[in-house]
């Protein structure tokens, strides 16, 4: 099976006056289709360099950065950001909601970027809302909900353009234990039940337990893999 | 483009105490500008409302020189000239000083023809003719002073003293928007009377002359023969357009009307670098939500036409409120000002200037804060959360 996200010999670095300051170096990394992968590793070693790197959120130094075949690090600007709203979904640890906006609205908002009309629209958000078990909430607002439940509506964001690829970057770190596991729970599912890729930055040891594997960066450099034998229930 | 305007309308009342207050700035700076512009405005109302098929011919030297009124008769020879009149400045005191208002004696058989923007009803026009004694008042003035058809006048004189009494016997509007509705006028022949009574040397002597003429683009050529007329007289004479004569005046008070324009100006500046700092505020706020919105595939021109949006539904809101709230309030600054300035109203001009004026202000305000908010690098912008 080919791989979904093909990362060979990926380095960023970052200019600060006449310093090169070294983020990623030499990366080589191979995720397959419906993959869970968990990145690990200590602040600023470049997990979230790297999981903005494949999302399209930034662009390597050097080397080669393929998603789903296509080289995204070749895009311009414009085509980046479409390749993005197409088949990029994103998890944010502050849930990322626009505050403005109820939660069905959140959730529509990346549709209006696609040629659906409002009955189309309306009808994948009334389903994804409903698979994250938000229903009754659809007419508050975030300041309304509590963290797991925007982080709920965050997921159904990311879910309803039916990305290939879900990038979430520390899901879990604002929440308390309960709403953590709660949040675990329901990207197991978009793995598991959607076949959805997920890769996942996070510090805590039980998000990392979901994913099928895991690796650890430190200092800019990928480790080697780490399955998860004994994913927890 | 719905969920836009939605968006760009939530994103406006996010501060309500913020948006409120600049809000507030840019209604007070449209009704001052409104205001000043229309200060403006009726400084040139003279100018706006003269004629182009009127001369004005005065004494060469200055206006403070009469102007023999055997000329008028000589005038009327000239070629292309349709009717002739005169006017005489009387600047006589109704009560006391504080009540000015301007009072001129015509010959009411010719003056009215060549002003048919001072409409008259007939009959009252009939009994302003047969009275030596009448006077004819704009329709403001009378309102002013509460004064009918059948009132007696008193005016103490100034330049022609002495106690002179006038009866009301009409009352004249506007035939158009910008006539002027405050002036008093009576017989020449009844101060001219009294003057020969006197002996006074101004007897038989005018002011200026109204030269009526039926094509205003001869205006030059019969300028130039009526001057003609009188060179190397007692009395030469100076004609041009009714316009260049009532743009002297305004000429002579002109660094009076350029600070006020340019106040004007300062005012739209002052409310923009105000709007510009509310939108450069809102938009460094939420720097973090345009980077989201970038990640979901949000386009630059998109996030920038949000605040830009942003910035003009909130400008041209408070401009459309500034410009209601202004009508009143010049109806209220013309009650005050209205011996100074008859003719005081907010014009088309002035309400489509204070329009782009606040069409300014909000692009102006936004451009900065657009431009930042469109450039700013999506995984930069999501740290600033």
């Amino acid at each position: 099976m080919p791989s979904l996200i093909e990362i060979r010999n990926l380095s960023k670095f970052y200019r600060r006056g006449e310093q090169r300051i070294p983020v990623l170096v030499d990366i080589n990394l191979d995720v397959m289709e419906g993959d869970f992968l968990a990145l690990m590793g200590p602040s600023g070693s470049g997990k979230s360099t790297l999981l903005n790197l494949i999302a399209g959120l930034d662009r390597p130094t050097a080397g080669v950065l393929r998603v789903g075949g296509v080289d995204i690090a070749a895009l311009p600007e414009s085509a980046l950001a479409d390749w993005r709203a197409a088949h990029v979904g994103f998890v944010f640890q502050f849930y990322n909601l626009i505050p403005v906006l109820t939660a069905f609205e959140n959730v529509e908002l990346p549709l209006t970027l696609t040629p659906l009309s409002r009955q189309e629209r309306r009808q994948h958000v009334e389903l994804v809302i409903e698979l994250v078990g938000l229903g009754d909430r659809k007419t508050h607002y975030p300041r309304q909900l509590s963290g797991g439940q925007q982080q709920r509506v965050a997921i159904a964001r990311a879910l309803v353009t039916d990305p290939m690829l879900i990038v979430a970057d520390e899901p879990t770190g604002d929440l308390d234990r309960a709403s953590a596991a709660e949040i675990l729970e329901l990207m197991e599912r978009m793995n598991e039940d959607l076949g959805k890729t997920i890769v996942m930055v996070t510090h805590d040891q039980r998000a990392a337990d979901k994913a099928h594997y895991v690796q650890h960066l430190d200092k800019g450099e990928l480790s080697e893999r780490v399955e998860v034998l004994a994913r927890t229930p | 483009m719905a969920f836009l305007l939605r968006l760009m309308w939530r994103n406006i009342f996010r501060q309500k105490l913020r948006v409120g207050l600049t809000g507030l700035g840019i209604v007070i700076a449209v009704i001052a500008f409104a205001l000043l512009r229309t200060l403006v405005d009726a400084w040139y109302a003279g100018v706006n409302a003269s004629s182009s098929s009127r001369l004005v011919t005065r004494h060469a030297i200055s206006l403070g020189f009469s102007l023999p009124i055997h000329y008028q008769q000589k005038i009327r020879q000239v070629s292309g000239v349709s009717g002739v009149s005169f006017a005489v400045w009387f600047g006589g005191i109704y009560i006391n000083e504080k009540n000015f208002f301007p009072q001129f004696a015509v010959e009411p058989s010719t003056y009215f023809n060549l002003f048919p923007e001072f409409a008259i009803e007939p009959e009252e026009r009939a009994a302003f003719l047969h009275d030596r004694k009448g006077a004819l008042v704009g329709r403001k003035l009378a309102a002013q002073y509460g004064w009918k058809v059948g009132d007696t006048i008193p005016l103490r004189g100034t330049i022609y003293p002495g106690e002179w009494n006038f009866v009301v016997r009409g009352i004249y509007h506007g035939a158009e928007r910008g006539s002027d509705e405050s002036m008093f006028f009576f017989h020449y022949a009844n101060l001219n009377e009294n003057l020969k009574k006197l002996g006074d040397s101004r007897a038989d002597h005018v002011g200026i002359f109204f030269v009526g003429i039926d094509k205003p683009k001869r205006a030059a050529e019969i300028s130039a023969a009526i001057d003609e007329l009188f060179k190397n007289s007692l009395a030469e004479t100076f004609t041009e357009t009714e316009k260049a004569f009532q743009l002297g005046f305004v000429a002579m008070t002109e660094t009076i009307v350029m600070a006020v324009r340019i106040v004007s100006m300062v005012v739209i500046v002052i409310i923009m670098a105000v709007m510009a700092n509310t939108m450069a505020m809102s938009a460094r706020e939420r720097i973090g939500e345009y980077a989201t919105l970038k990640a979901l595939g949000f386009g630059p021109v998109w996030i920038a036409a949000l605040i830009v949006g942003e910035s003009l539904i909130l400008a041209l809101g408070a401009g459309g409120v500034g410009i209601l709230a202004a009508f009143p309030v010049v109806d209220r600054v013309a009650e005050l000002l209205g011996r100074f300035f008859p003719v005081f109203m907010l014009s088309g001009r002035t309400i489509w200037m204070a329009w782009a004026a606040a069409l300014v202000v909000g692009m102006a305000a936004a451009v900065f804060p657009a431009y930042k908010a469109a450039t700013v690098s999506v995984s930069e912008g999501l740290r600033s959360l």
